[in-house]
């Protein structure tokens, strides 16, 4: 054997490898794409768009802790306006899939965003942010209620003929609801796993080590909870999962993978080693090479129990 | 910007677990400039995950220093590092110093460990312009003279030097300078900046200072350094892209 397919369906969308840059961990293309070629990745997600520039959260925003990092950036972003003005024309210029991230904090943001994107032609995918853990409004607010994100999915859905991803939150108790949720609502996939939420407190001065007090953990750290996330998602709901928590190698994508992710999401990964995507994706490629196995999506949902 | 393996050339320990690193990489040494810094990745294991940042030094040929304390888990493992082991480095990062401006006298002003980026100024304006240089501290053995030229000393204890803070010693020196002639370099903790800043603009001296600020990624994507500007409140500046130095007068300390 010496081709392998890496190619994989999610839902209605069809990416090149499994290997998607996350949100927020990427900006808009315009740092990472100095360091490796975009018309290698499997696709790019954008750091969450909102319908106003949003300044974010003051500092100290971000903490190391054993084995992953606390952020509170507090999604800051240029909002969509900017967006479509001065940051598409340099992404269009790649043949990458373009996922837009959305983050608002009512319904009619979601909704209002994604309209106006959805006519931009580069944009090829949403990821909805239902799910981020340091902004008061929106975010975790509506992360937390079933409810409230079917009918995010739902209105979403009915304003863009473009696939609809739901990246869910860690910070529930039966993640698979929410995935239920989604699906019935009309959504395309889901990603998991965002953040989970956690803090960090300096011994002798007795403050928070960030600003906003709490922080989205992510990094290695995570991974266990982020395949346990995915796991239960596959059991339960029958919908396309994409991956996401502490992705460190080709390794760690592969058991994403087995556990039923569809394709992955690259994160905090991308802030300690830029061209490691890269690199995954020529380590994937000869694993399945070594291993026999000419079509890597056939690895989704394989798992054994 | 590379993101490379370089060797070890040789661990120097200075003084009270001041430590330098002497690292080869042409490439880098051949193109980094004064203020820019490099993220290091300190081991392979995920604890420390992240890069730490580091203002050059120092340059020599095609061997760049960096300067350090042994304050965390990252910089221990860095003071242990021997001769040829390869460590991961991403930079030149951010922005340098504006040394070529017209100016006659440079001064320099460091706190602790801010004396780190000074070494390499010192070395690429000595000859073509005057130094001075303030090196304060907390007691005597905070102050790092390496590399440095024509010092002035303050501790905040008189335990050396002036008694008192760095910003009043250069404050008391002011009338030897001729303000006009001169150009300010600072780097050290937000205290001396914050004061630093109120000089200058006061006496109308040019001033560009290094910051610092937690950080991930170093080149701009994770949005985790903000600093606040003088002139655009509704939005941050990032100390790794549009820093680490800036002129005094643009942010806010």
């Amino acid at each position: 054997m010496n081709s392998v397919d890496l190619s994989v369906k999610v839902g209605p969308m069809i990416f090149r490898n499994p290997i998607l840059l996350a949100s927020g961990t990427v900006g808009y293309g315009n740092e990472i794409s100095e360091f490796i070629d975009l018309n290698k990745i499997g696709g790019i997600v954008t750091k969450s768009l909102s319908l106003k520039p949003r300044k974010g959260n003051p500092p100290q925003r971000i903490v190391e802790t054993p084995s992953g990092m606390l952020n509170a950036i507090g999604l800051a972003n240029v909002g969509v306006e900017e967006y479509i003005k001065n940051k598409i024309p340099f992404i269009e210029k790649y043949d990458v899939p373009l996922i837009c991230n959305i983050a608002a904090s009512t319904i009619e943001e979601y909704v209002e965003c994604t309209r106006i994107l959805t006519e931009q032609e580069a944009v090829d995918a949403f990821e909805i942010n239902v799910s981020c853990p340091n902004v008061r409004e929106g975010g975790l607010q509506f992360g937390n209620n079933v409810k409230a994100v079917a009918g995010i999915t739902e209105k979403v859905k009915a304003v863009t003929n473009k696939p609809v991803i739901i990246k869910l939150s860690p910070n529930v108790s039966y993640i698979s609801e929410f995935a239920k949720a989604v699906k019935d609502s009309g959504g395309d996939a889901v990603s998991a796993i965002n953040t989970l939420v956690g803090t960090a407190f300096n011994i002798f001065t007795k403050k928070p080590k960030i600003k906003n007090v709490n922080g989205g953990l992510s990094g290695p750290a995570i991974k266990p909870v982020a395949l346990a996330k995915v796991l239960e998602i596959k059991q339960k709901v029958d919908i396309p999962v994409i991956g996401i928590g502490g992705i460190m190698n080709w390794k760690d994508v592969i058991e994403f993978m087995i556990v039923g992710s569809s394709a992955v999401q690259i994160g905090t990964l991308n802030f300690i080693d830029p061209t490691a995507p890269l690199k995954i994706i020529k380590e994937l490629e000869e694993y399945c090479l070594d291993a026999g196995i000419s079509k890597l999506s056939e690895l989704t949902g394989s798992y054994i129990i | 910007m590379f993101v490379i393996n370089a060797p070890v050339a040789e661990t120097i320990e200075l003084e009270n677990q001041i430590f330098l690193l002497k690292i080869y990489s042409p490439e880098i040494a051949s193109i980094i400039l004064p203020g820019q810094f490099l993220n290091i990745r300190v081991s392979e294991s995920y604890f420390p995950l992240l890069r730490r940042p580091f203002s050059v030094c120092d340059v020599e040929n095609e061997h760049f220093y960096i300067m350090f304390n042994v304050y965390g888990e990252g910089t221990k493992i860095l003071a242990h590092k021997h001769p040829g082991q390869m460590i991961d480095v991403l930079g030149p990062l951010g922005n340098g110093f504006n040394l070529k401006d017209d100016y006659e006298t440079a001064v320099i002003i460091a706190g602790g460990l801010g004396a780190a980026p000074f070494p390499y100024v010192t070395r690429k304006i000595s000859g073509s312009k005057n130094i001075i240089t303030f090196i304060g501290g907390r007691t005597h053995s905070d102050l790092i003279r390496h590399g440095m030229v024509n010092i002035k000393l303050s501790t905040d204890d008189g335990s050396e030097g002036f008694k008192g803070t760095v910003v009043q010693l250069f404050r008391n020196s002011l009338d030897e300078l001729n303000k006009d002639k001169i150009k300010v370099f600072g780097c050290g903790p937000n205290a001396m900046l914050g004061a630093l800043k109120e000089l200058c603009i006061s006496e109308n001296i040019d001033c560009e200072v290094s910051t610092e600020c937690a950080m991930a990624c170093g080149f701009g994507i994770c949005q985790g350094c903000p600093i606040e500007s003088t002139h655009q409140k509704d939005k941050y500046l990032l100390v790794c892209k549009h820093g680490p130095v800036f002129n005094i007068k643009d942010i806010v300390i």
